[in-house]
């Protein structure tokens, strides 16, 4: 929004200054500039270019000046399913408005509707992209914001579809506010650092909503992911904070709402995990902190592997979850404490809002389903109630330390 | 008028009727006396179709059983022991029978109003008495009109003047030209009633006649020794 | 068909009237009410909800019918003495208890839910799948109910049939296929347990839910049989069919016996 009325001012500034050497170049059928190549070419830095609705289709455009391009009624930039739309190698470039659509499919080139290659500050914001390869790619920019673009894609195959907001090698950008459907990964983070994801909502992607790795010290909020083929993965990073997300019915079996893997002091808190395959699946990670999230009819709340030691889980609430925690090991170096379950039994005599009777969340069935997958087919039937409850007077077989000494009487709000 | 030809009945190994043949003839009262498990109540429900696998065949009024359930309707059975479902209502049982007959005209009413059924029509089944209950099967019975009356042990469970009051029905009904059968494994003050007596034993029919041949052909006084007499085997 | 309606209604008259159903009623009524107030949340409530439809409903279900059949042997009688068909009786007698057993089902667990139905905003599919489910428990295990009546003359030994069958079917069979899948472990069988599974009415109301309320965990087994059967809406189409089935089956075949039946 605020990016928004920048612009606006900008360019009635820019329209009501004649005295300011920079000019406003207007672009359409019954004006001056018939192309848009024309106008990028006879403009300098600092211009305006107004793009007046119609269909152009002009290969691929080059802005290399630090030019404001934007559309007004979302002229349609059209890349013919061969080109690269446009590629931005200026700083300071602001594009908006704009309809961007069939930028080439190509297994050598990451062609994108737009891309912007090694440059600062520059803003991509209010613009459609539909049926392209890659929509938004930035590589090795920073200062950058890609923000209120809606993003839709044709899912078919992951080989032949490309991302939705791609970065690569980027420094302090803010992703913002954006719907993003029917890519491969909705939003893709390779080497990425101190940068913001939020207000996103990323669905229906071939593979991840977000997919993030080697990105130290970014985060992401109040993004809601949903149907992605396999929800949302983060791997191999440091200090990644993660709060105020939705993730929904990620379904599949290697589907997650988190995929998290090799993630080290990280911060997982007020999420919103409902109806996912597995909620979280955390493997080879350490000291991250899983609080105040909601676990909510998911198939495997958290699935956690022998190779992840130091996490906390702390004040979740787990509410009807086929199971709440699966683990592949009779060891467990991980810490529960204080949490809500809804399956919990137990009493509080003492009236604390704490039972008084310590909750084991790992089933005996969920060993047997983690090792037996087609026994999930008993999932709550009387039989498997019997050997659960059975398990339950006699631990034998379930991690003796995978267990919540406190765990709550009530829903954490 | 009910036909019975070369009627057999086993349940396995066991033969319950042997060889039946029995003519039931239109506007006459029968007494079928035999002790218990004699073959009485088998022959019965032959009759009323509850019996369905036997060998031989049974006419009801021209009619060959065969599975088929509309010669029931001519037809009305008082069965030994009566019993209801026991949250309706005397009245439900009422219509739910008239309902099931399809026939609500021609109502022979009198044995509810004799046995004073009208006071009872509001009270749930579960409530009432055994000789109640009795009351209520017996005006059932009798309700449609039916040609053949078939009744199954009728005085047992009734007070005397209950019976009373069955007898003089019984009575009234075939002098208006009603074939009846009745049963008892014991003597019964129906007996005087009987123009012809069937005796069963051991699933066969020892003897078939009017009640003045049996006691000329048992030189005993009354029906009761003459029975005696049949069963210790000193006729054949 | 006539009688049979005829036959019905009275039946329903005296069974809404009976206190066994009447006490079925104030059962599914209280233990409802109980668990939405002291749990107020609809996945728990929806999981106690499926053990009172695959335990307590068969139990019910094959006990009250098996009983029902022995305590009312006079009557039938009585009734097979009028002219109607043995069809139409014994149509009218299972009709007549399923319903009102149906019925007190329906209003006792649907009544609490009604006063509360905000909380279940986000299941109400599962909830209609679980009085689906339910019902066809009651039709079912009727059907056992009377077919294992009309095969045995001695109550006990009936009463005793009545409740193996319970117990096989909500727990032993389970058991069994545990016990294969286990032993088979290295074998692909997994169809083969699907199909399993599918025999039993039991399992197979338990799939019906289950397929609404924890698909995420169904469809988070990659196992190729089991996505394609719970990931489609061919699950619940063929679950339903064998459900229908299940209630055809053991109903037509007591009616068989019993109208050939001496009685």
């Amino acid at each position: 929004m605020m990016n928004g009325i920048k612009i606006f001012i900008t360019a009635w500034l820019i329209l009501v200054n004649a005295d300011i050497a920079a000019k406003v170049l207007i672009v359409g059928k019954q004006q001056k500039y018939k192309l848009i190549s024309e106008a990028l070419e006879v403009s300098s830095s600092s211009d305006t270019i107004i793009i007046k609705s119609g269909t152009y289709k002009e290969g691929n455009l080059i802005v290399d000046k630090s030019l404001t391009i934007i559309g007004k009624d979302f002229p349609v930039i059209d890349g013919e399913n061969k080109y690269e739309n446009i590629t931005i190698k200026a700083d300071n470039v602001i594009i908006s408005g704009l309809k961007l659509i069939n930028s080439g499919l190509s297994f050598i080139d990451d062609n994108a509707a737009i891309k912007l290659d090694e440059v600062n500050n520059c803003i991509i914001t209010n613009n459609r992209f539909d049926k392209n390869f890659f929509a938004v790619y930035l590589a090795k920019s920073s200062g950058c914001e890609v923000s209120n673009n809606k993003i839709t894609g044709v899912k078919t195959s992951e080989a032949s579809s490309g991302n939705g907001i791609h970065l690569w090698y980027c420094k302090n950008i803010v992703i913002k506010d954006n719907y993003i459907k029917g890519h491969r990964d909705g939003i893709y983070f390779e080497f990425v650092q101190s940068s913001l994801i939020t207000g996103n909502t990323s669905e229906d992607n071939l593979r991840y909503g977000l997919h993030f790795m080697f990105s130290d010290s970014c985060s992401y909020s109040e993004n809601i992911f949903k149907h992605n083929g396999a929800g949302v993965a983060v791997m191999f990073t440091k200090n990644v904070e993660m709060r105020n997300n939705r993730f929904e019915n990620n379904w599949g079996g290697a589907s997650y709402g988190i995929l998290l893997k090799d993630i080290t002091d990280s911060k997982i808190e007020n999420n919103y995990f409902y109806k996912n395959s597995s909620g979280i699946y955390i493997e080879g990670s350490n000291r991250v902190v899983v609080s105040n999230n909601e676990f909510i009819e998911n198939g495997w709340a958290i699935r956690l592997m022998a190779n992840s030691m130091d996490n906390y889980f702390s004040k979740n609430n787990f509410i009807g979850n086929s199971f709440d925690v699966a683990t592949n090991s009779v060891k467990n170096y991980n810490e529960f404490n204080n949490n809500y379950w809804s399956d919990y039994s137990g009493y509080d005599l003492d009236k604390n809002g704490i039972g008084d009777v310590p909750y084991r969340p790992v089933k005996l069935f969920s060993l047997i389903v983690e090792k037996n997958r087609p026994t999930l087919i008993l999932l709550r039937s009387m039989f498997v109630g019997i050997l659960d409850a059975a398990e339950k007077i006699f631990p034998a077989l379930t991690p003796e330390t995978l267990i919540d000494n406190l765990p709550s009487m009530k829903r954490f709000l | 008028m009910i036909e019975i030809n070369s009627l057999n009945k086993n349940y396995g190994s066991l033969n319950v009727l042997k060889n039946i043949n029995l003519n039931l003839a239109e506007g006459k009262i029968t007494y079928l006396v035999g002790p218990n498990g004699s073959g009485k109540t088998t022959l019965i429900k032959s009759i009323l179709g509850l019996v369905k696998k036997y060998d031989g065949s049974i006419l009801v009024n021209g009619e060959l059983l065969n599975g088929g359930s509309g010669y029931r309707k001519d037809i009305g059975y008082m069965p030994q022991s009566a019993s209801f479902p026991e949250n309706l209502t005397v009245r439900n049982i009422f219509e739910m029978v008239k309902d099931l007959r399809n026939n609500t005209e021609n109502m022979d009413e009198e044995l509810i109003s004799k046995f004073n059924l009208k006071n009872e029509m509001n009270k749930r089944l579960k409530n009432l008495s055994g000789g109640t209950v009795q009351k209520v099967s017996a005006a059932l019975a009798f309700l449609f009109n039916p040609s053949i009356l078939i009744l199954d042990e009728p005085t047992a469970g009734l007070d005397p003047v209950s019976s009373g009051i069955l007898k003089d029905k019984i009575i009234k009904e075939n002098g208006a030209g009603k074939t009846i059968l009745f049963t008892s494994h014991i003597m019964s003050e129906l007996e005087d009633l009987a123009q012809n007596i069937v005796f069963i034993l051991e699933g066969k029919i020892c003897f078939e006649g009017p009640l003045n041949s049996l006691i000329n052909l048992t030189g005993e006084k009354n029906l009761e020794r003459s029975v005696a007499s049949v069963m210790m085997g000193k006729v054949a | 068909m006539n009688s049979l309606l005829k036959i019905l209604k009275y039946q329903m008259q005296d069974n809404i009237r009976s206190k066994w159903v009447l006490g079925c009623f104030l059962f599914f009524l209280a233990f409802t009410y109980w668990i939405i107030s002291f749990t107020g949340e609809a996945p728990k409530v929806i999981m106690s909800l499926l053990n009172i439809i695959l335990i307590v409903i068969p139990l019910i279900s094959i006990v009250f019918g098996t009983v029902y059949i022995y305590n009312n042997k006079n009557f039938i009688t009585f009734m097979l003495t009028q002219p109607v068909n043995r069809s139409s009786i014994y149509g009218g007698l299972y009709f007549g208890l399923v319903l009102p057993l149906i019925l007190s089902f329906i209003a006792g667990v649907g009544i609490p839910i009604l006063v509360n139905i905000t909380i279940f905003s986000e299941s109400i599919f599962t909830l209609i799948i679980i009085f689906i489910t339910g019902i066809f428990q009651v039709l079912i295990f009727t059907a056992f109910a009377f077919l294992i009546a009309t095969l045995n003359e001695d109550k006990l030994k009936g009463l005793g049939l009545s409740i193996f069958i319970w117990l096989f079917f909500t727990a032993v069979y389970d058991g069994l296929i545990l016990f294969l899948l286990q032993m088979f472990q290295d074998y692909p069988i997994e169809k083969f347990a699907l199909g399993l599974t599918l025999i039993n009415p039991v399992d197979l109301g338990r799939i019906l839910v289950i397929l609404k309320f924890d698909v995420s965990a169904l469809m988070g087994y990659t196992g190729a049989v089991f996505e394609n059967f719970f990931g489609k809406t061919t699950g619940f189409a063929v679950s339903i069919l064998v459900l229908i089935i299940w209630f055809i089956l053991p109903l037509t075949l007591g009616f068989k016996k019993f109208s050939k039946k001496d009685i």
